[in-house]
């Protein structure tokens, strides 16, 4: 069993890290450990748990931004945020139940340091896209800071996207300012049922490509679909193509009909109110449908147009899932064997992305890599970048490893 | 002129005929600039007040041509500036007497337009707007719009992460970037990204973008494209004190509405605007705010009520709102006019470009005009004043013993108070030679040694654009060196458990 530290200040949380960078003894780093079962495991002595370093640091919704300890669980900043109608727009996923960990506990930093990026991500970017600044420890046991608290910012490096979606292997973010948004008043979901791939996506497709400002595009085979809580959605008995707008009521309205226009003859039409939309939505974010004992779960990041062609080239890895961002993001299951993993991997290379295996036994990442290979040239950058920031690998050891990474 | 270079490379300087005669081997004929007056065109980009002659400029047309000057410079020690169309306001494109000049400007075809896939990738030399032109007949544009957008180019956007006045609602360079192609130092081509929405492992895309030349020359640009809105209105709100203007801004974010533009003029802004073109401003009030709503006809319009509704409470002296697409060109008008209208009141003007926090505003203001009497030089302020980017614009005349320097002056106390009250040195001009001896106002040493890090991983020799954003130069062996303190560091007081 690992040590925990448990440091109450970006202070001591310094300290610790020059502690083990002076007794050459890796930290894994943790905030609420909802994801510790994403990347490969992190064999380390001690365990760094952010836990302590809690709390909103400082909000004020005419700013638009919330500045907040790395440990703070989401929770928290959500119901701040609720309370002047604003929220995270980049729809943060909450990837605990998928990864055998308790829901809504993940914290502020981990979900930064994972880009976890919900079905939103379409229209208002990336957790990498609203987070303006922080305060970190790197692997050099210094403390210094990155970006600001402001929303434009040029100045310097932004290393602050660098961070975002390092998994804790460059620094330990500390503190981090982030963009929040004003809160929909109100959602409306078109759902046309029956489409196969190819006609969802180009359905989708139309919808992003019209001026309706499309907040969601997801395609959901009938099996999946079954799995929703969403009656509308679970009792159709077929495919469901699904585009999400927001906003003050009249224009979601306005947005609402033209979007309903655009798919007409297509299949048959329904429509979600704010309430279902939000359990749908929230479904998919935290790729709910995938079964419980789903051996292998995968993220592929693909050419949106691509996402119909990836989603039947998957077929041949046996398994199930679901296209968001409009084609873009596949949810993928499917056995978690090498061949099946070769598969996966190949069709996103093939259309130009790459995949992510999110959840699988420890045994299938001995010889399967979580972070998708990258060709030498790009690996060896981010190795040297990587060695700048942390020359002795102490923090978070092969949590990214794999070939391309320079630790086997 | 406070702002030194480093000292050139006298064997580089030594050397010139023959780096040139290898350079024009790579690039031939007209590619390779080397006598004087060809070199005049690149001696400075759009920070005038400092200029310099390179070694040669070079052209190249294409990657691998890219690749191999980068490779022969390497070996040659010689530095690389890159360069788009020279319309930076920070000085990054300033030229280094013993570097040479690489030009992007061979580089405008756009390579492939994307509808499926709602992308455009193209050549870095290709200009902001031409993208914007090049989708707008089936319904689509690229949305950072930097009011130089028909000069400024594409890598330069990357390079400087570029805002414009539609950023407010819709992100800036970075916040609309696909994929890059990047020529290293070593003159290894690396890609980024591609046309998904996320790149994988570490996000290079995103250090790059803002990396004003120092880390790759940019050869391709993937940028996503937005579907046009179906409507557009703007407002024009004018207020007797500029606290009122500040409130409104703050009263609009904090009603929840996200404005596609909202930018803010003070007096002499307005004065001088109309005076040059016309626009039709009230002359009679402190400060005037262009609020631009965007999206279904329906929302606009209720928008357009809303905002209506709150400058009546924040006290707005005039309310107009466009009622045609020619009024709302008008109402932008003066304001996309104000460097050049400013250029007309004043022989020279220097632009500053700190962010402050929104609430801070008035405060900042007030302060300013107190600075500026104080200096005796005149500020005229417009701004993107919904993300609190001031664009101040201080008068002096250069033939003027002193002015130069005065104006420096200024621009820093000005920037150090935008620091001071939690803002930035720059909100989208970027910092090249400009701000760079400021950095020291926002960042601490070892934040500053951390970020050339970064430049190390990507440029181990420092040849890439060096003397740019950081202060002070620190070779790469002695920013890797580490002080390890073996069980010295006394175990601190955590927690175990
Ligand atoms: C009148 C005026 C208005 C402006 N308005 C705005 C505005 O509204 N918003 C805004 O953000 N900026 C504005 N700017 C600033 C400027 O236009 C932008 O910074 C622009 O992005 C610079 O592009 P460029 O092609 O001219 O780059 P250059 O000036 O040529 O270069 C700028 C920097 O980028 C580097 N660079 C250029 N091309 C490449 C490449 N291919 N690869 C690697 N590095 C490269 C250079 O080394 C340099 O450091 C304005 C400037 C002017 C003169």
């Amino acid at each position: 069993m690992a040590e925990i530290l448990r440091p109450a200040s970006a202070e001591e949380t310094r300290q610790a890290v020059a502690w083990a960078l002076g007794e050459d003894k890796p930290l894994e780093i943790v905030g609420a450990g909802t994801k510790r079962a994403f990347g490969h495991p992190v064999s380390a002595g001690y365990r760094l748990d952010l836990s302590g370093l809690s709390g909103i640091v400082d909000y004020e919704p005419a700013e638009l931004v919330l500045t907040a300890r790395a440990g703070t669980p989401l929770g928290e900043i959500a119901a701040a945020l609720a309370q002047s109608r604003q929220q995270l727009a980049f729809e943060p996923a909450d990837l605990g139940p998928l990864l055998g960990a308790p829901a809504e506990s993940a914290t502020l930093g981990g979900v930064l340091a994972a880009n976890l990026s919900g079905p939103r991500r379409i229209l208002a970017g990336a957790a990498r896209d609203h987070t303006l600044g922080l305060a970190m420890v790197t692997g050099r046991g210094e403390a210094v800071k990155a970006g600001g608290k402001v929303v434009k910012n040029v100045t310097g490096y932004d290393v602050t996207k660098l961070m975002c979606g390092s998994w804790g292997t460059l620094g330990v973010m500390t503190e981090l300012s982030i963009k929040v948004l004003p809160a929909p008043e109100r959602t409306r979901t078109v759902l046309v049922a029956g489409l196969d791939g190819d006609a969802a996506v180009a359905c989708m497709g139309r919808a992003l490509s019209s001026p309706n400002e499309v907040s969601g595009a997801a395609y959901l085979p009938a099996a999946i679909a079954a799995r929703s809580a969403v009656s509308h959605v679970a009792e159709a008995g077929a495919s469901i193509t699904a585009l999400r707008v927001e906003g003050p009521p009249i224009s979601v309205g306005a947005r609402n009909e033209a979007l309903r226009a655009l798919c007409a003859g297509l299949g048959e039409i329904e429509e979600l109110h704010s309430h279902n939309s939000a359990t749908f939505w929230r479904e998919l974010r935290d790729a709910a449908p995938i079964a419980a004992d789903a051996p292998a779960v995968w993220r592929l990041s693909v050419p949106p147009a691509t996402g119909a062609g990836v989603f039947a080239g998957l077929a041949g890895s046996e398994g199930e899932g679901w296209l968001d961002w409009g084609g873009g993001l596949v949810w993928w299951s499917c056995p978690a064997t090498v061949a099946a993993s070769a598969v996966v991997r190949q069709v996103a290379q093939a259309a130009g992305g790459h995949a992510t295996l999110v959840r699988a036994p420890d045994g299938l990442k001995a010889d399967v890599p979580v972070f998708h290979p990258q060709p030498a040239g790009r690996a060896a950058l981010s190795r040297r970048v990587r060695e700048g920031f942390d020359p002795r690998g102490i923090l978070n050891p092969r949590r990214m490893g794999g070939p391309g990474w320079g630790e086997t | 002129m406070s702002i030194a270079m480093p000292l050139p490379d006298a064997e580089v300087l030594a050397g010139r005929d023959g780096f040139l005669a290898a350079l024009s081997r790579i690039v031939p004929g007209e590619g390779v600039i080397a006598d004087e007056k060809g070199l005049r065109t690149y001696e400075c980009d759009g920070l005038v007040a400092y200029r310099a002659l390179p070694l040669a400029v070079v052209l190249p047309e294409t990657v691998e041509q890219v690749a191999a000057v980068m490779a022969l410079a390497g070996e040659h020690k010689v530095k690389v500036v890159p360069r788009g169309s020279g319309t930076g306001l920070s000085g990054g494109a300033l030229p280094l007497t013993d570097g040479i000049v690489l030009g992007l400007g061979k580089f405008n075809r756009i390579l492939e337009i994307d509808y499926a896939n709602r992308c455009v990738t193209v050549q870095p030399g290709v200009s902001n707007l031409a993208i914007s032109q090049a989708v707008a007949a089936a319904g689509f544009y690229y949305a950072p719009d930097p009011s130089s957008q028909i000069a400024c180019s594409i890598g330069g956007n990357v390079a400087e992460n570029s805002g414009g006045v539609h950023c407010l609602k819709y992100g800036v360079t970075t916040n609309n970037l696909l994929g890059l192609e990047i020529v290293l130092m070593s003159g290894e081509v690396v890609r980024l990204g591609g046309k998904q929405f996320d790149s994988d492992g570490y996000d290079l895309l995103g250090i790059l973008t803002g990396s004003e030349g120092l880390l790759g020359v940019v050869t391709e640009v993937t940028v996503r494209i937005l579907p046009k809105p179906s409507s557009v209105q703007a407002l024009l709100l004018g207020f007797a004190d500029v606290v009122d203007a500040g409130d409104c801004v703050a009263r609009i974010i904090a009603a929840g509405i996200i404005p596609a533009g909202l930018e803010m003029m003070d007096k002499p802004a307005v004065k001088a605007a109309e005076d040059y073109c016309n626009a039709g401003y009230p002359l009679d009030v402190d400060a005037l705010l262009i609020c631009e709503l965007d999206g279904p006809a329906a929302e606009v319009s209720e928008l357009v009520d809303r905002v209506e509704a709150i400058a009546r409470e924040s006290r707005a002296t005039v309310l107009r709102r466009s009622q045609s697409e020619e009024e709302r060109a008008r109402f932008w008008l003066g304001r996309k006019s104000a460097f050049p209208a400013v250029g007309r009141i004043s022989p020279d003007y220097y632009c500053i470009d700190g962010t402050i926090p929104r609430g801070q505003l008035a405060h900042v203001l007030a302060r300013m005009r107190e600075l500026s009497a104080q200096y005796g030089l005149g500020v005229v302020n417009v701004f993107h004043a919904g993300d609190g980017n001031l664009h101040p614009l201080i008068l002096y005349d250069a033939a003027r013993e002193g002015d130069l320097q005065k104006t420096e002056d200024l621009a820093g106390a000005i920037l150090r108070l935008c620091v001071e009250v939690g803002g930035v040195l720059s909100g989208e001009h970027g910092i090249g030679i400009e701000k760079r001896d400021l950095m020291g106002v926002m960042f601490t040493e070892d934040d500053l040694k951390q970020q050339q890090r970064i430049k190390c991983a990507f440029d181990p020799a420092g040849l890439l654009n060096p003397g740019k954003v950081f202060p002070v130069l620190h070779r790469c062996a002695e920013l890797g060196a580490m002080h390890v303190h073996h069980g010295k560091v006394p175990f601190p007081d955590l927690p175990r458990f």
